[in-house]
Parts: C-alpha cells; sequence; structure tokens
C-alpha cells in the first residue's frame, strides 16, 4: 500500500496552490477555478482518510462536498456573468465600490 | 395644632407666588400678614397648651429618609423654648409684615416682597421648631436663601445684589462647619432626633466630641448670627428693605444661632472649652461692634453694629450657662430692634430715603410718633431702668459674673456703656438740634401712615414691658425663667448652672443691678452732652483722636483683609479653575474622548478597502489563525 501521506501532501499542494490562487489571480473565472481546486484537494483528503480507515464516511462527505461545489460554481459563474455586463471587465480590482 | 404654625405662612407663600400678580397688591397686602398672624395665633394656641404640659411634645408627620441606619423624619417639637421663639417670630413677624404693607407700597415687586417675606417666616418656624437635627437644618439653610433673596430685593443696584451674595457666601463658611457638626453627631450618636440625642449625650460623649460638636455647630451660629469673624455680611445687609432687616437682621435670623446653642445645651455643657469659647466670642464681639457703632453716620449700619453687639450679649448669655437670659435678651432685643429699625425706616420714608444722620437734625417736632417710638426703642436698648432691655441685659451680665467671673462682666459692663452712648447718639443727632437736611427733602417731611405707626406703638409697648417677664430674684423672680425650666432644668449628670443664682447674695445682685443703671445713665448723659450740649465736642474729639477715629469709622478695614486675604485668592483660584482646569482640563478631557473615538474610527475604516483579494487574504489569516490555536494548543 502507498502510504498516505504521499496523497495527504498532494492534497495539500493542491490546496495551497488553490489558496494561493485565489489570492494572486486577477480573473474572476480563474479565481473559481482555483476555489474548485481547493475543494478537490479537500475532496482528495477525505478520500484518503476513508481508504486508510476503512470507513465509508469519508467518501459520503465527498458527495456533500462536489453538491455543495457544483451550486457554489452556478451561482459564483452567474455573479461574474452580472458583473461583467456592468463593467465589461472581469479583474476583480475593478470590483472596489466598497472602498471606504 | 403645631402644624398649623407652618401651614399659614406656606399658603402664604404660596397663594402670593403663583396667585400674586392676579390678587393684586390689596389682596396681597392682606394675605401676607394674615399669614404670619394666623400662625401667631396658633402660636398662642401651642403655648397655652404647652404651659398646662411643659413637657416637649414631639410630632411626626412622616418619616422622610430611612436610608439603612439613617431615619430620619418630619418632626416638629412644642416645647416651652420652641413655644417662645414661635410666639416671637410670629408675633414681631407679624407686625414687621403689616408695617411692610405700608413701607413697600410703591415698590413695584411688592407682591414677590411678601411671598419671600411669607417663605422667610415658614423657614424660621421651621428652624425653631424643628424636632431633630435636620429639619432644623434645612430650616437653617432656607432662612439663608431668604435672606439673600431678601437683601438682594432690589438687585438692579449692584449695592444690594453684592451684599446678597456676601450674607450668603459668609453664612456659607459657618453653614459648612455647622453641617459638619451635625454629621458628626449622627456618626456619633446613629440618630438626628433631639430627644435621643440628649438623653444619650452623658453616656456617650467624651470632653474631646464633644467639644468637637459644639465647636463646630457654633460656627455655624458664628456665620449665622454675626459673631467675630463672621459679623461682616450684616452691616452690608442694610442694603435690603427696611422692614427686612427688621425681621431678619435683627428680630429672627440671626437670633437663630442663639437659639441652636440653647436648644443643645447639653451638648455644650459636656464641652466647658465650647462654652468658654461661646462666652468670650460673644462679649468680645459686643465690645467690638459696640466701638464701630460709635462712629457710624448711617442710621441702618449704627443698628447693624448695634445688633452684631447685643447678639454678642446673647451668646454670652448662653455660653455662661444663663440660657434662660440669653434667650429673654433674644426677646426683648427682637422687640426693641425690630422698633428701632421700623422707627428708622419710618425715619427714612419721612425724608425720602436719606439715612445720613449727619444729614438729618430736628426731627422730633416733625414726625412726633417716628420719634417717641425711636425713643423708646433707645431707651430699651441703652438699658435705661424699667425698659425691657435693662432687665434683660442686666440678668446676662449677672449671671455672667456669677458663673464666669469679673472680666467677662467688665468688658459686658463697659459694652454696655458703650451701648446707651451710641443709642442715644442716635436719637439726639437726627431728632434733635438744629435741621441740616437738605432743601428738597425738608419740604417733603411727612409723617408715616398708620399701617406704619400702629405696629411701631405696638413694638414700643412691647419694648417696654417686655421686660416685665424676667423680673431679677429679688423682685419676684423671672417667669421667662420659670417658662423655660423644663429645657434647661438640670438634668443627670450635667451640672445645675442656674442653681449658682443662690450663692450670690440679694444685696450684690441689688449693687450690680446700681452699676448698670449708672453705667446707662452716664451712657446716655455723655452722648447729650456731646451731641446736644456742647455739639463741638465730637468733631474735636475725632480730629483729636484721628487715627482710632479713622480705624474705627473704617470698621478696622476687616472687609479689607478679608478680601485681600481671602476674597481675592479664592477669585484667583476660581478663575484659574474656570478657564485653565474646566475650559481645558475637563472639557479637553470630554472632547479627547469623543476626538478619540472619531480616530479610532478612521483608523479602522482603512481596512474597507473595497478590494476582494485583500479581504480574500483576510479570511486566509483568519483561518490560519483558528487553525493554528487548535493545533498548537
Amino acid at each position: 500500500m502507498v502510504p498516505s501521506s504521499y496523497y495527504l501532501i498532494l492534497s495539500a499542494v493542491l490546496f495551497t496552490i488553490g489558496v494561493i490562487g485565489v489570492l494572486v489571480r486577477r480573473n474572476a473565472i480563474v479565481i473559481l477555478m482555483c476555489i474548485e481546486m481547493m475543494l478537490n484537494a479537500v475532496n482528495l483528503t477525505f478520500i484518503t482518510f476513508s481508504r486508510y480507515l476503512n470507513s465509508l464516511d469519508g467518501q459520503v462527505f465527498v458527495f456533500l462536498v462536489m453538491t455543495v461545489a457544483a451550486a457554489e460554481v452556478a451561482v459564483g459563474l452567474a455573479i461574474v456573468v452580472s458583473i461583467f455586463r456592468l463593467k465589461e471587465t472581469t479583474d476583480v480590482d475593478e470590483i472596489n465600490l466598497m472602498k471606504w | 395644632m403645631i402644624w398649623f404654625i407652618l401651614l399659614f405662612p406656606l399658603l402664604g407663600v404660596l397663594i402670593n407666588g403663583f396667585f400674586g400678580y392676579r390678587l393684586g397688591k390689596r389682596v396681597v397686602g392682606i394675605v401676607g400678614p394674615a399669614a404670619v398672624g394666623l400662625a401667631f395665633l396658633a402660636a398662642c394656641g401651642m403655648f397655652l397648651g404647652v404651659i398646662q404640659s411643659p413637657h416637649a411634645v414631639v410630632n411626626t408627620l412622616y418619616s422622610w429618609i430611612t436610608v439603612g441606619d439613617f431615619d430620619v423624619s418630619l418632626s416638629l417639637r412644642a416645647d416651652p423654648l420652641s413655644s417662645l421663639m414661635t410666639l416671637v417670630v410670629s408675633g414681631v413677624g407679624f407686625l414687621i409684615h403689616v408695617y411692610s404693607v405700608g413701607y413697600m407700597a410703591e415698590d413695584e415687586r411688592f407682591i414677590r416682597f411678601f411671598t419671600q417675606l411669607n417663605l422667610f417666616a415658614f423657614s424660621m418656624l421651621l428652624l425653631v421648631l424643628a424636632g431633630n437635627f435636620l429639619i432644623m437644618f434645612v430650616g437653617w439653610e432656607l432662612v439663608g436663601l431668604c435672606s439673600y433673596l431678601l437683601i438682594g430685593f432690589w438687585f438692579e443696584r449692584e449695592a444690594p445684589a453684592d451684599a446678597g451674595k456676601k450674607a450668603f457666601l459668609v453664612t456659607r463658611i459657618g453653614d459648612f462647619g455647622f453641617a459638619l457638626g451635625v454629621m458628626l453627631i449622627f456618626a456619633t450618636f446613629g440618630t438626628l432626633d433631639f430627644d435621643q440625642v440628649f438623653e444619650r449625650a452623658p453616656e456617650l460623649l467624651d470632653g474631646t466630641i464633644a467639644t468637637a460638636i459644639t465647636l463646630l455647630l457654633f460656627t455655624g451660629a458664628v456665620g449665622k448670627s454675626a459673631q467675630i469673624p463672621l459679623y461682616v455680611w450684616l452691616p452690608d445687609a442694610m442694603e435690603g428693605p427696611t422692614p427686612v432687616s427688621a425681621l431678619i437682621h435683627a428680630a429672627t435670623m440671626v437670633t437663630a444661632g442663639v437659639y441652636m446653642v440653647a436648644r443643645t445645651h447639653v451638648l455644650f455643657e459636656l464641652a466647658p472649652l465650647s462654652m468658654g469659647v461661646v462666652a468670650w466670642i460673644g462679649v468680645v464681639t459686643a465690645f467690638f461692634a459696640a466701638t464701630m457703632a460709635l462712629v457710624q453716620n448711617d442710621l441702618k449700619r449704627i443698628l447693624a453694629y448695634s445688633t452684631i453687639s447685643q447678639l454678642g450679649y446673647m451668646f454670652m448669655g448662653v455660653g455662661v450657662g444663663a440660657y434662660a437670659a440669653g434667650i429673654f435678651h433674644l426677646t426683648t432685643h427682637a422687640f426693641f430692634k425690630a422698633l428701632l429699625f421700623l422707627s428708622a425706616g419710618s425715619v427714612m420714608h419721612a425724608l425720602s430715603g436719606e439715612l445720613n444722620i449727619q444729614k438729618m437734625g430736628g426731627l422730633k417736632d416733625k414726625i412726633r410718633w417716628t420719634y417717641w417710638t425711636f425713643l423708646a426703642g433707645a431707651l430699651a436698648l441703652s438699658g435705661f431702668p424699667f425698659f425691657s432691655g435693662f432687665f434683660s441685659k442686666d440678668e446676662i451680665l449677672w449671671k455672667a459674673y456669677q458663673n464666669a467671673g469679673f472680666w467677662l462682666w467688665l468688658v459686658g459692663i463697659v459694652t454696655a456703656f458703650m451701648t446707651a452712648f451710641y443709642s442715644f447718639r442716635a436719637v439726639f443727632v437726627p431728632f434733635w438740634g438744629q435741621s441740616r437736611l437738605d432743601k428738597k427733602i425738608a419740604h417733603h417731611v411727612h409723617e408715616s401712615p398708620r399701617v406704619m405707626i400702629v405696629p411701631l406703638v405696638l413694638l414700643a409697648v412691647l419694648a417696654f414691658l417686655g421686660g416685665y417677664m424676667g423680673l431679677p430674684h429679688f423682685l419676684g423672680g423671672s417667669a421667662v425663667e420659670g417658662f423655660l425650666s423644663p429645657v434647661f432644668a438640670a438634668e443627670e449628670g450635667t451640672h445645675a448652672v442656674e442653681v449658682g443664682a443662690h450663692t450670690a447674695g440679694v444685696g450684690l445682685e441689688v449693687a450690680f443691678l446700681g452699676i448698670s443703671v449708672v453705667v446707662a445713665l452716664a451712657g446716655i448723659g455723655l452722648a447729650y452732652f456731646m451731641y446736644v450740649a456742647r455739639p463741638t465736642v465730637p468733631v474735636a474729639l475725632a480730629r483729636g483722636l484721628g487715627p482710632l477715629y479713622i480705624l474705627l469709622s473704617n470698621k478696622y478695614y476687616i472687609d479689607e483683609l478679608y478680601m485681600a486675604v481671602l476674597v481675592n485668592p479664592l477669585k484667583g483660584l476660581a478663575g484659574w479653575l474656570a478657564r485653565v482646569f474646566d475650559a481645558r482640563g475637563i472639557d479637553g478631557l470630554v472632547n479627547g474622548l469623543a476626538a478619540f473615538f472619531g480616530w479610532s474610527g478612521q483608523t479602522t475604516r482603512q481596512v474597507q478597502t473595497g478590494s476582494v483579494r485583500h479581504y480574500a487574504l483576510s479570511i486566509l489569516l483568519g483561518v490560519v489563525v483558528m487553525v493554528g490555536y487548535f493545533v498548537l494548543r
């Protein structure tokens, strides 16, 4: 059996890349993709533990996570589209009306 | 029954205060005196009740304050002392109210005058009827307030306004001591009720606490009753209307201090040091004030210094344990001093406000009634035989000699000489001799209306007959002393000072009486010599004794001294506190607090950059912190 740490480290690295992507990238759609990546990294973690603890709970939770991810992307993209219609850009730096 | 004494003046205040302007001068001029007159009738009723059952009856209306151990109720006390005081206050007060109807008739603020005068009557009656220290203190403060209001009655002018402030501030100093004394009483006894305090006093008080309490209470008396060093407000208080001077500053308010010492005599007897202080301050004040009265040219100011001096006599009386004598002199003094002031007011009325006796002269034929009543008052004040002042003053001097020795008596008798002298100076200079009146005033000289003359005559009768209630022992004994004996009789533990009367013989008493008579006649005679027979003498004497004369007529520069040492530094301090401490310090603090919140708001709002990526970063940081906390725990 492959040591569980391989999967966990992979999942951690994916999560980190996703986080950095959310913080660094300016394109709203890319940010959404990075969020997806974070969610999938978490999925991977759940699966790993499900496998190595011989419990199905992890996999059940993955289902839920995926569902939420799907719903969230739908809503998020709808928001991005709406903002694009207003501002002709997907650059998040342009969305700063809440500045004091 | 006893509550009616307070109720009528209070109703007077309410009616005159709220409805006065609608009722008009005529009605107010009836309601005002009636309020006090009815109070007098109620006081007579109380007097009859007290004669029947002379021990104290305490009447409680309701429990006013109950906070933990502090339990004070609104209670009034009916005993011989309060009965006598209420009779004096309401009786003399009534006559003065009637007089004021005439005196203040031209004044615009007639209605307000009667409102305030009724308020004063209420306050003073509350003070003397009080059954515990707190009610007495309430009355004490209220009379101070009324004094301020009434002295500064004509407040558009600077002098009365300043005089009112001065009176209030100076008596405040005394009142502060008085309040401390009351607090100390509470701390020692746990109660403020007269009966309880006086019963427990002998057991609970050792010398030092008793001395502390009594000295503090006495400082209140020093302020209110214008003794050294807090007498300075009384001469200035003459800026007020003359009825005010008569009522408040001769007959009643200033006697509150004497009443208080008499009321708390149980405490004073436990502190011989305080008694000595009272007696000596009394006699020194009497002497000192009499010297200043010798050279005053303002008729009311002569009477003001005379009041201070006579109050000194009263304190001398109570200070040597002769409480009945002190209260007796208080009563007779109320009669003749009110009479003198009201007569002076009558003179002013006749002369359109002139008060300088050097600008008067030869009035005795022009304003006869005023002259004769003033003369009656002066005879009483000088201690002329058979007038009331003679009996009361002599009683005090005699008791002083018996209980306290030669020196106290000597200062007292010298002061009596000066008293006779200045009283008759005040008779001879304005009323006798050639007229020195200003031409315009001389045309208008007229006698006062009947509403003013009748009270004068009544007071003159009292000034003459009032003495007969206090005859010396060998002539039948003092009715006043007998009446007041249930209050002042020796209680267990306190020494019976009155018994001393029997130790010295009747012969000695007659001798002292004789000395008093001689002294009074000598004073009158000297005044006659200097102001009628040889009018050039006073001027020559004043020139000859130049520096002394200047010192006396400038009142020993005490006012200037106080101004320099106390008033101006305090004003400086107050100014500093107002400009620097308050404006910059306190306002700076409050504004600074507001500014601080503003600053913190300004600073905090900068978190809201509007940038999504910053917000994402802060979310991440938050998560890291939380997870880190749980991981590292």
